[in-house]
């Protein structure tokens, strides 16, 4: 007891409180605080409980498929120790080496970078509806990728990373543009951004829709079924490289977390705060365009996962964005997983574009977000 | 200690060891930067400083520049022609962070979309005082004693039992606390407020100019506030200026400023000025409909 009281009367001395016995600060309720504000062990908690369950989701994915493999089976070629049939077991590996495990990372780095953009456009403008789909800034990298296509930059393994360039040239220009034409009045009007975001969307539309007119039919199918947003898993080098971009990107984006948190007080006070907003906005509008651009060029517009996922973890673990980025990230990662998984079985042999199913799912959650909002707010 | 602040004499307050929180010579302003030089000034040639631990509030019509006033002293937009000294320092020269650990700004109206917590809020406040550890990977975690001010001034402003409450389901009044305790969490030697009571209802005026008041006396806080409210003015400022298109009009006491004449050539209307029979200091009201003249029948 001595000891807090102490503690309190030493925290005054440095903080140049009164020294009034009377007026000493009462002790720190830690308790209050841990259980009203993000501490260091309940991240710990959070992060460590979702990324066990994006573990089991991967597993569990794992198993399914065109041809069901069973746990014991992926388990024992993990090991090593190959089952009866030798050719079996080769078929067996191949199938989940070369074709699921790599999907199921594609699709774990698609979902945690379209959440966690998501996350970062939804505090910069303040807004709960953004999402690099919503906002035009998924279309504008399609835009830059299918420029690239129909110029003959692409498939070819030394220009493995001009699609994403491409992509990021084309996503960052979105975003600019969206950024000026909502930014107009001092206050970013949630519907406004929204609105560009609609308008950027309908034109890069158009134009991703006449450069696939335009292209050779057997081209323009492909490019059809990857604007749909299919996951369609590269060789693993360019899966480790896309990888390493990722997680590089989100890492830098997560160091802006507790600025992210100010800037959700709006411009002015977060600048009365201490932050540079300028700096804040340009390194996260810069970063979110850079993960969008490579998502985009592997995956194709996979829409709302950067809205719902964002929206949903923020009801589970409060709006700190420390928390929240990482959290979105697994959970948005662990989700596109599981709908890839979904949309290769459901009508198997056959597949169906995951991005239909994301917009199945995100299209409602929108609709009624916009209607729950109108009561709320404005 | 307040008497010498009070009439406004620069002598005065040297005399009783206090210095100047700000000084301000020939301040200019306009919006739009350079390129526009067409626009208006939004501030005129502008002189005067704010002494340490008063209540210094401004005052003047709808677009007198009293908002842009603050905001410039709060460095939230840039010093451009004239200079800004804050506790002798030039403002231009200062980084953000380091103004934000001697000035805290209350903005009017703060929206917060995102369900923080009423305790997360207030720690906002603790950012421009953060730590810079390598391996928090730029989290920046509170430590012991930002918990400490943060309870403090949740405590101060009587707002420590919503801790756990979301912003957004608070109330206008319980939300306008929270932000100045968020402000204090900043532990800041000026407190700035827009428009403090415009949300307010009579209770919560009252009560947050007594606020206002203890602040000042316990803390020595200096507090700068922009009001429409010239009786709220007059009864709790130690001094007041009155802006009038960008320029100062009259700086002093609220005896030298809340003058009849003075105020019916700045606002353009008629006003009824008389003594508060309790404070004495001078208050303010509008002409009846009884009284006969209304602001047709004067002559400017």
């Amino acid at each position: 007891m001595t000891s807090s009281v102490e503690r309190a009367r030493a925290s005054a001395d440095m903080l140049d409180l009164p020294k009034d016995p009377a007026r000493l600060p009462d002790p720190v309720d830690h308790g209050m605080f841990e259980a009203s504000s993000l501490t260091v062990s309940r991240w710990m908690a959070i992060i460590g409980m979702l990324a066990g369950c994006t573990v089991f989701s991967a597993v569990i994915c794992l198993q399914f498929g065109a041809e069901y493999i069973r746990l014991n089976d992926i388990l024992r070629i993990l090991v090593g120790s190959i089952g009866d049939s030798v050719t079996d077991a080769e078929t067996t590996a191949t199938i989940l080496f070369h074709v699921r495990v790599p999907r199921i990372v594609l699709g774990f780095l698609a979902g945690c970078s379209l959440a966690s953009v998501g996350v970062a456009l939804q505090a910069l403008l303040r807004n709960p509806l953004a999402d690099p789909y919503v906002l035009g800034v998924s279309s504008g990298a399609a835009l830059g990728v299918s420029i690239a296509v129909l110029f003959g930059v692409g498939t070819t393994i030394l220009t493995m990373s001009a699609l994403p360039l491409c992509g990021f040239l084309g996503g960052l220009a979105a975003l600019a543009i969206v950024y000026r034409m909502a930014v107009s009045s001092e206050r970013l009007p949630v519907h406004s951004v929204l609105l560009a975001g609609v308008i950027l969307n309908a034109v890069f539309s158009a134009l991703i829709m006449f450069i696939t007119s335009i292209m050779d039919p057997n081209r323009s199918f492909g490019m059809m079924a990857w604007l749909m947003g299919s996951l369609t898993a590269p060789a693993y080098p360019a899966l480790i490289v896309l990888a390493i971009y990722v997680f590089a990107c989100f890492g830098l984006l997560l160091r802006h977390a507790r600025a992210l948190n100010i800037m959700t007080s709006g411009d002015e006070p977060a600048r009365s705060l201490g932050l540079d907003t300028e700096r804040t906005k340009r390194y996260t509008l810069l970063l979110s365009a850079l993960l969008t651009g490579a998502v985009v060029s592997y995956s194709g517009m996979i829409g709302f996962i950067g809205m719902v996922i964002p929206h949903a973890v923020r009801l589970g673990v409060g709006a700190d964005h420390r928390l929240l980025m990482p959290a979105a990230a697994l959970v948005g990662g662990a989700f596109l997983m599981v709908s890839d998984t979904v949309a290769r079985t459901v009508l198997s042999p056959s597949e169906l574009p995951v991005g239909i199913l994301t917009a199945l799912v995100g299209g409602p959650f929108f609709v009624y977000l916009l209607a729950w909002r109108k009561d709320r707010m404005s | 200690m307040t008497a010498s602040v009070t009439g406004g004499e620069k002598t005065a307050s040297l005399e009783s060891g206090l210095m100047e929180a700000y000084e301000i010579r020939s301040l200019y302003f306009r919006y739009g930067a350079s390129r526009s030089a067409s626009r208006p000034w939004v501030l005129e040639d502008l002189n005067c400083s704010i002494q340490c631990g008063e209540i210094f509030t401004i005052v003047g019509p709808n677009g007198s520049g009293k908002t842009s006033l603050l905001k410039l002293l709060a460095r939230i937009v840039p010093v451009q022609h004239g200079s800004i000294m804050l506790y002798g320092q030039p403002l231009r020269e200062l980084q953000q962070e380091d103004v934000a650990r001697s000035v805290a700004y209350v903005p009017q109206d703060t929206q917060q979309i995102f369900p923080f917590t009423v305790s997360e809020t207030v720690l906002m406040g603790r950012f421009p005082h953060r730590h810079r550890a390598r391996w928090d990977f730029g989290f920046g975690w509170e430590s012991q004693d930002d918990r400490a001010v943060a309870q403090q001034a949740m405590k101060t402003m009587n707002v420590w039992h919503l801790a756990k409450r979301p912003v957004t389901e608070l109330s206008g009044g319980e939300r306008q606390r929270v932000i100045i305790a968020r402000a204090l969490a900043q532990n800041p030697r000026v407190l700035m407020l827009d428009e403090p009571t415009a949300f307010l209802d009579l209770q919560y005026q009252i009560e947050s100019c007594a606020l206002l008041c203890r602040l000042k006396q316990e803390r020595g806080l200096t507090i700068v506030m922009v009001s429409h409210d010239l009786n709220l003015a007059s009864q709790y400022s130690d001094r007041i200026l009155l802006l009038d298109r960008g320029r100062l009009v009259r700086l002093g006491g609220p005896q030298d400023v809340i003058e009849p004449e003075v105020l019916e050539a700045v606002y353009r209307c008629r006003v009824l000025v008389d003594e508060h029979p309790v404070s004495k200091l001078p208050r303010v009201t509008l002409p009846g409909r009884t009284t006969g003249f209304g602001a047709g029948n004067l002559s400017h």
